[in-house]
């Protein structure tokens, strides 16, 4: 997967001049993805896919069952290897880029073995960061996390949006260029997804941090996102690539403003369109 | 009458709950002997059997054996620990590497470790090493094939969240998969140690020995000293029991997060 990576430092040039060719987005792009390819057992999922993602935006991705969303993100992030293809991030490998990711089963994420504090260390440690660097970055994001509870704790004895919350902070400790969301509110009840929904928003308007988060709640979508990545049926393609773009911080007006009615009308239409196909 | 069963702290009802089966048991045999339901040259006073085994602690002759079988358990048992863990990591953590030698971690296992003894005599002499290390062997095959279970079947959605925190392959195996594996890893302890213990009996009864509880219960029988004989075998039961109890209270101690 490596090697994969590093070739595409080679065809960056060629990467470039398709970026200026893609009219869907009009943002910078921060994550470019050219010619990926993906089979598992042979079926493919992704054939010579391309596609961008805005810089400082949110882009939720929507889609079928099955149709690779987490696949998508999962390949990107390098936590599972491609067949074929390039993505950069700014220009640059995975290797050179620092990445936060927020697994959908917080439980199984964590290291329950570490206090609650640790784990959120963790990553500064393997970067090599100084202990007094360390400490300072967790009280940083203590303060802005606006955290009441105990970290000293281990991570099972939180209630699952607070281990979410953890599995977060420590996502966005070592300040990743980009955030990975894979459905991040789908093992939380609803009070709590509202609540780290709340939270999500906060951080992106705090650190404007490039993030991509895998939902399948359209409404959920919508409401965090500057851009819903719709995708297709396998073999999988862009459906459509559909600008949500009402003020921030968004409420709970929001969601029964007529931009976001409309907005998440015209996503299920074209969701229910690639469905049916 | 029953208010006041009722009233006791829950510990209490607990302890004396599981102490029923016990005093059932004794009082068992204490009927079959009193009766002479069985021949006292078989089964004797259980109270006079337990004053045997208190007389022969307070003497010091039983803390001798006693001793010598822990020393024996404990260095076959800490062996077995030392290597098998690695090993079991290193093991679990390549499967290609794992399944090359299942065969032989399978076969070993299922070999009675008696039946090795002859061999283990052959290649350490007929001194106390040579138990040591047929109940350490026998043990560390234990270990391993735990310890390579818990790592293969861990979860994998650490070691991915620790891969993309940037972590080493190094850094992986010990902040990772050492703890995803520590709750099989305590199970295959447990079980080894109490393996080390039976093997040990064993060789100190049959492979020429001068001390251990295993030459006490075969002394006994020789010359017929019953008493002595049941005291020692409720002797080793004990060590062995409270083998279970240590290791469950230090898995639920250190592997604090299991189950939850």
């Amino acid at each position: 997967m490596n090697l994969v990576v590093d070739l595409s430092g080679r065809h960056y040039p060629r990467s470039e001049e398709s970026v200026v060719e893609t009219p869907t987005v009009a943002a910078r792009p921060h994550i470019t993805v050219r010619g990926l390819s993906k089979s598992f057992g042979g079926v493919p999922v992704y054939s010579n896919f391309d596609l961008d993602f805005p810089k400082g935006k949110v882009t939720c991705v929507f889609g079928p069952n099955g149709c690779g969303k987490s696949t998508l993100i999962n390949m990107i992030a390098g936590l599972i290897p491609y067949d074929d293809g390039d993505i950069l991030f700014d220009g640059k490998t995975l290797k050179q880029t620092t990445i936060g990711y927020v697994f959908q089963n917080y439980r199984e994420a964590l290291f329950p073995w570490m206090r609650a504090i640790d784990n959120i260390k963790y990553p500064l440690e393997i970067m090599g960061m100084s202990k007094a660097d360390c400490d300072a970055r967790v009280e940083e994001l203590i303060a802005s996390f606006d955290v009441k509870f105990d970290l000293q704790r281990y991570p099972y004895e939180f209630s699952g949006g607070q281990q979410q919350l953890i599995s977060i902070m420590r996502a966005l400790a070592p300040h990743p260029e980009v955030l990975f969301l894979d459905e991040p509110f789908s093992a939380l009840d609803y009070e709590m997804t509202l609540f780290i929904r709340e939270k999500l928003q906060e951080i992106f308007h705090a650190t404007g941090v490039t993030m991509i988060v895998v939902s399948h709640d359209l409404e959920e979508a919508v409401y965090l996102a500057d851009h819903i990545l719709l995708l297709t049926k396998r073999p999988t393609r862009v459906a459509d690539n559909v600008c949500f773009d009402a003020a921030r911080p968004r409420d709970l007006s929001t969601l029964s403003s007529d931009a976001f009615v409309q907005t998440k009308a015209r996503c299920l239409e074209i969701f229910q369109r690639e469905v049916r196909k | 009458m029953k208010s006041s069963t009722l009233s006791f702290a829950p510990g209490i009802t607990r302890v004396a709950r599981a102490l029923i089966g016990p005093a059932a048991l004794i009082l068992i045999w204490w009927i079959a002997n009193d009766s002479a339901w069985v021949s006292n040259k078989l089964l004797p006073n259980p109270f006079d059997t337990f004053g045997s085994l208190w007389s022969s602690l307070l003497s010091g002759s039983m803390t001798v054996d006693l001793g010598a079988t822990l020393y024996r358990t404990l260095y076959a048992f800490a062996m077995a620990a030392a290597f098998g863990i690695p090993v079991g990591i290193a093991l679990g953590s390549n499967e290609r590497i794992y399944r090359s030698v299942e065969f032989l971690v399978d076969f070993f296992r299922s070999t009675p470790a008696t039946a090795m003894f002859p061999l283990f005599l052959l290649i350490f002499g007929i001194g106390d090493f040579a138990k040591i290390a047929v109940a350490g062997f026998s043990a560390w095959l234990v270990v391993v094939f735990n310890v390579a279970y818990g790592v293969m079947n861990s979860r994998k959605t650490r070691i991915l969240a620790a891969r993309v925190m940037g972590a080493s392959h190094w850094r992986v195996f010990k902040d990772v998969l050492f703890f995803e594996s520590l709750p099989q890893t305590f199970v295959g302890l447990r079980m080894a140690v109490s393996l080390a213990l039976v093997v040990i009996i064993v060789a100190e009864m049959f492979i020429g020995s001068t001390n251990g509880m295993g030459h006490r219960i075969i002394d006994a029988q020789q010359v017929f000293d019953l008493q002595q004989m049941y005291a020692s075998i409720l002797m080793t039961g004990g060590v062995g029991y409270g083998f279970n109890v240590l290791f469950i209270a230090l898995e639920k101690w250190i592997v604090h997060w299991a189950g939850r």
